[in-house]
């Protein structure tokens, strides 16, 4: 780890807006699965508090994050750094942050109650979606120089995908109800990075056999090894893409 | 040791820099000069890479810069409004930043200059947060940092600004020292005055092109004034009235 996000995590985890995100989550976590005496229920709920949450606050304080930075970014540059090593070192520093934090606030509750394999994979998904919106704050930010237009792109982007990308596959749904789209919907699936990691950890629940015939579709699909493999490696092409983007338009940009 | 050749650079349709060649050699102590918005810091930053250039080519100490980032070793940076991380305070930015540099070369043990702390009497409020800083002490830090690593080139934009009149004596002491040590420095400036005893040459900017670029000497010979600033004011006149 280089030193440059050493400082980073340093300067992120001392904020109070990462503290009371952990705190959160803990208290969200800790709070369900003693509420909840059935685990299966339990997990269910916060998987669904945990999807809203994480990216919302990866998103929003990542994006902020950036903006603020000018200043560290604008010192950094006249040492002699390669820029993609500045922009690298704030990913990961933003990264490893609101990951730490998941893993404090959600991953030890879920350790305890859930059951190893689903626990385990929820942690797992819990760390990917950090990383893939983290690195779409990365792309927010850098698309303009307003902190308002950039933090209001990143809010859009969490709408859509936490609330109207599951409407719009409704709507689809309802529309070609006639047609056999089963297959088609596993492939638009793969469009919202949030979904995935729900189906994916659905999967390991018992509940998947309620979710009918497209259930069992993605189970033929997401159940498999192989298809664990393309559903991950799909997830980071979500981080990759939209920080290599970012990352472009950083090099060209002027400060 | 800076060649800077056909340089452009529009922001948007607005033209900042038109073909630009200048050069600098070693020893020298350039005075930037120019009406606002005449392009000076943005001749500035594309000589550290802040901004990415149009067209044409920089090169220091003979690398080109394009793509290059190493080149920035050699060159000490005190820009015009230094702003750094607001929680942070004096002696953690430095060490911050000799930290950071360390981590860069395999030496991990770097000559540093830190003299200025002393001269500026920085040394009595190392413990304060830069978001508490006057406008003329945060000056005084992005001086510190400018000299710190030693560098060859020095580029200080509007160094004065800011500055009460007894630092910015300790200043032009230091830029003089380090004129004496065969560094180059670059100074951009409003307040003519301030440069007489400093400068030995003098590039005049306007419109985002180079006017004139002469050596101190040849200016006051060529409009005989004893003064850089009544020798400008001549050439100006001169050359508006061709």
């Amino acid at each position: 780890m280089n030193r440059i996000i050493t400082y980073i995590v340093l300067n992120i985890v001392r904020s109070n807006i990462v503290v009371v995100y952990t705190l959160l989550l803990a208290a969200l976590s800790w709070g369900i699965f003693s509420v909840e005496d059935n685990t299966s229920k339990g997990i269910l709920t916060l998987l669904n508090v945990i999807l809203l949450t994480v990216p919302l606050v990866s998103l929003i304080f990542s994006t902020i994050y950036l903006y603020n930075s000018s200043e560290f970014i604008e010192l950094l540059l006249s040492q002699p750094i390669r820029r993609s090593t500045i922009w690298w070192s704030l990913f990961w520093g933003l990264t490893l942050s609101m990951q730490l934090a998941f893993l404090l606030g959600a991953g030890i509750p879920i350790y305890v109650y859930a059951p190893p394999d689903v626990g385990l994979i929820m942690i797992a998904m819990g760390l990917c979606i950090t990383a893939v919106f983290v690195s779409i704050a990365f792309l927010s930010a850098i698309l303009t120089r307003d902190k308002a237009k950039g933090i209001g792109i990143a809010i859009m982007a969490w709408l859509f995908f936490a609330l109207m990308f599951d409407g719009l596959v409704l709507f689809l749904l309802f529309q070609f109800a006639d047609y056999p789209i089963e297959k088609i919907m596993v492939g638009i699936t793969a469009l919202n990075p949030i979904d995935l990691a729900r189906v994916l950890i659905l999967l390991h629940i018992d509940v998947s056999a309620m979710m009918g015939y497209t259930g069992a579709i993605f189970k033929d699909f997401f159940g498999t090894t192989l298809g664990m493999i393309i559903a991950l490696g799909i997830l980071l092409l979500w981080v990759a893409v939209p920080y290599t983007v970012s990352l472009m338009k950083f090099n060209k940009k002027d400060l | 040791m800076i060649e800077i050749t056909n340089l452009s650079k529009n922001f948007g349709k607005m033209p900042a820099l038109r073909s630009v060649n200048l050069t600098f050699s070693k020893g020298e102590c350039v005075a930037l000069i120019g009406p606002n918005g005449c392009g000076k810091t943005t001749l500035i930053k594309s000589i550290l890479s802040m901004v990415i250039p149009s067209e044409g080519k920089i090169a220091v100490f003979g690398e080109s810069i394009t793509n290059n980032f190493a080149y920035r070793r050699h060159i000490g940076y005190m820009p015009q409004i230094g702003r750094y991380p607001d929680n942070m305070t004096i002696r953690q930015v430095i060490d911050m930043v000799k930290d950071i540099r360390a981590s860069t070369t395999k030496n991990r043990d770097i000559a540093t200059d830190e003299s200025l702390i002393e001269d500026f009497h920085l040394a009595g409020m190392e413990d304060k947060r830069m978001r508490t800083l006057s406008g003329g002490t945060t000056q005084k830090v992005s001086a510190t940092l400018a000299f710190l690593f030693k560098p060859e080139i020095i580029i200080l934009d509007e160094p004065t600004a800011g500055l009460d009149p007894l630092s910015s004596e300790v200043l032009k002491d230091k830029i003089l020292t380090e004129k004496q040590n065969g560094k180059l420095t670059l100074i951009t400036s409003h307040l003519l005055s301030e440069l007489d005893d400093l400068v030995t040459s003098i590039v005049f900017m306007q419109d985002g092109a180079v006017r004139f670029h002469k050596s101190v000497d040849d200016l006051k010979n060529f409009t005989g004034e004893e003064k850089i600033s009544k020798a400008i004011a001549t050439i100006l006149k001169n050359q508006s009235h061709e």
